[in-house]
């Protein structure tokens, strides 16, 4: 019984962007590894105050990009080439100039596809359930208010430490997250 | 004029139109742009406006059916003009779409902030254009439901597409635009549907918009992530769109047919379906920003500039249509001379007339400013646009076909019933999407609403 409703982290409201990062610098020199920011629109530089540096997003972009077009003109070599070897008047078989275009737009297909999935995936959605959305004001992270959580699993984590912490960055309806 | 430059923040620069107007906040913006999916209730004018659309719908349903039955000899199409109004419509559609990748792609890249409240919608038209676009070749094959043999998967006939022809490269790159704008635009937008979610006010509209949304959060670092995406979306989507009209008119350029065998094809395609698109824009935008009171988020400063883009692919396209017929006299090709003097003086030269009015003499009004700050004219100015680029693809697609090489292999083109009913049945098919979408989704990008609320109030901080 007792596992039902463990504590996942203590939250904090903020009501402006440069509120919110003001904090953030604030948690992380005070040495809290497992934050998370909750902002109704992406503020430059607020990932990286908390302690996010490098995504793969990219990467994963430009392996999509090479993988698609790779395949694709390999497909069009083995297919126009190999498998089916049509001779018309004597035209070179591996005509690769004809085969640019389609070997373009996999490759456009395959980062395309790998920069959405890829991110989704990094970001491990589709996520129905996330514990965050347990708190009332919470709806208010789509509109105008920022948050700021700081989990459960940091090792600096107190719960009525971290609390009187939060409040001295002069949060807000700083409450308590539980995972139900 | 003066000389010397005006001061960029001057109040009293008239041009400097807000992108947004002033006294909006984060609440405010995702408040009013909610609201029309949410709460208001359902109009009399869209119910009659949806009723009309459905019906026209019915007609292409009942179009597409007769044509399965009898098959594309209810069409006007016959040898030596088997191209017709399908494939007019096709690139016609397609290019409309392309101003939707413009404005989120193109846009976005150079920092465009006017983009911010137009992308959402024009990349739903994009989608809806492309939607239309996509049935024509498919019924113009004749058997649709043979479709698939473009695909290349191992059969037992054990062939492959022709890989060398363009419209197998026109295959692929309209199935990848279409899907990387499906893609762009849920990405896009994934945080409005977890704002939709939040202000739920039913059961059902926290499920479907709970579902759509996968979960998201807002976090940071998924923010960092998405942003990341969203960058190189827009970057991989900016080459794509000017791939997509470049094959597109390969289908064209690469055929040896007087009139479609020139270079020049490409760039003035592409040229033609941003303008085509842009066209589109001010159609739908200009009634939307009025029926739903959002005349602060899509000012006068967006219609103008999208007046002022559409001039200048106009005179892009002018530049093309002035090319052609360059290029035909100079090089003394007399196929190509005696095309050029067929679009002129043949029996089609009162669409080309009707052409060069449309396409290059009205919009030459958008060099005053009183007209491209003047909604009625933008909108009709759109309306003939428009017209003017169904006409050219038209004079590109049916002269050329009528007058080949060889006059025993020449021929007239009238379209039929059938051929009209499936143009306005898609007409038709892209009206009701919009309908649907205007009160299913939110129709103004909300997340990047409130940003665009913070840069201006940071904006504001910088100046006191």
């Amino acid at each position: 019984m007792e596992q039902r409703s463990q504590l996942y982290g203590v939250m904090g409201e903020f009501d402006t962007p440069e509120q919110i990062m003001a904090a953030a610098r604030k948690t992380h020199e005070a040495g809290y590894k497992r934050v998370t920011a909750y902002t109704p629109f992406p503020i430059e530089g607020l990932a990286e105050a908390i302690g996010f540096k490098w995504t793969a997003v990219p990467l994963l972009t430009m392996i999509g990009g090479l993988g698609g077009g790779l395949t694709g003109f390999a497909m069009q070599y083995w297919m126009m080439a190999v498998s089916y070897p049509l001779n018309i008047g004597g035209r070179p078989l591996n005509s690769w100039p004809a085969f640019i275009p389609v070997t373009f737009e996999l490759t456009i297909l395959g980062a395309a596809s790998f920069a959405v999935f890829g991110m989704l995936a990094l970001n491990k959605l589709p996520e129905p359930y996330h514990p965050v959305f347990n708190v009332d004001r919470f709806a208010h992270a789509s509109t105008d208010k920022f948050f700021l959580c700081i989990e459960a699993r940091d090792p600096k984590f107190n719960l009525a430490e971290t609390a009187r912490f939060l409040r001295g960055l002069n949060a807000q309806h700083v409450s308590e997250v539980k995972d139900e | 004029m003066s000389a010397s430059e005006p001061p960029v923040n001057s109040p009293d620069l008239r041009r400097l139109d807000p992108v947004l107007a002033p006294g909006h906040t984060y609440a405010s913006v995702t408040d009013k742009i909610a609201a029309v999916v949410l709460t208001r209730p359902l109009g009399i004018g869209w119910l009659a406006g949806f009723t009309v659309a459905f019906g026209v719908v019915m007609v292409l349903f009942a179009s597409l059916a007769w044509l399965i039955i009898k098959g594309v000899g209810i069409w006007g199409i016959n040898v030596p003009i088997g191209w017709g109004f399908a494939i007019v419509n096709f690139v016609w559609w397609i290019g409309i779409g392309h101003a939707g990748t413009l404005i989120s792609a193109i846009l976005f890249l150079l920092n465009q902030k006017w983009r911010t409240s137009i992308n959402r919608f024009a990349e739903a038209m994009t989608l809806f254009a492309v939607a239309c676009a996509g049935i024509f070749p498919l019924i113009h094959t004749g058997r649709p439901w043979m479709a698939f043999y473009m695909f290349p998967y191992p059969s037992t006939m054990g062939v492959w597409p022709q890989f060398r022809s363009p419209l197998i490269w026109d295959v692929f790159a309209v199935s990848t635009y279409g899907t990387v704008s499906l893609l762009f635009w849920f990405v896009g937008l994934l945080p409005d549907l977890a704002t939709l979610r939040d202000r739920a006010k039913t059961r059902t509209q926290q499920v479907i918009y709970g579902a759509l949304s996968l979960g998201w959060r807002n976090s940071a670092h998924h923010w960092h992530r998405y942003q990341s995406a969203y960058l190189l979306l827009a970057g991989l989507a900016t080459p794509l769109v000017l791939s997509v009209h470049t094959v597109v008119s390969f289908d064209f350029s690469v055929a040896i047919v007087p009139g479609w065998h020139t270079t020049i094809f490409p760039p003035y395609f592409v040229a033609g379906a941003i303008y085509s698109g842009f066209a589109m824009v001010l159609t739908l935008a200009i009634p939307l920003r009025k029926v739903y009171g959002l005349e602060d988020f899509i000012t006068m400063r967006h219609l103008e500039n999208m007046a002022k883009v559409m001039l200048a692919t106009g005179l892009i396209v002018a530049y093309g249509y002035f090319v052609e017929f360059f290029m035909a006299f100079y090089s003394g090709n007399k196929f190509d001379v005696f095309l050029a003097t067929q679009r002129l003086h043949g029996p089609y030269s009162h669409f080309y007339f009707a052409l060069i009015l449309c396409n290059i003499l009205t919009p030459q009004l958008l060099w005053f400013e009183k007209v491209r700050r003047n909604v009625v004219a933008l909108f009709l100015m759109s309306l003939v646009i428009n017209t003017g680029m169904w006409l050219e693809r038209f004079v590109i697609v049916v002269i050329s076909l009528t007058r080949d090489f060889m006059p025993s292999a020449w021929g007239r083109y009238s379209a039929t019933f059938w051929d009209y009913s499936t143009f306005v049945g898609t007409l038709g098919l892209f009206v009701m999407l919009i309908f649907l979408f205007v009160r299913g989704l939110p129709a103004i990008a909300i997340s990047e609403m409130r940003e665009l609320v913070a840069h201006q109030s940071n904006g504001k901080k910088e100046n006191e």
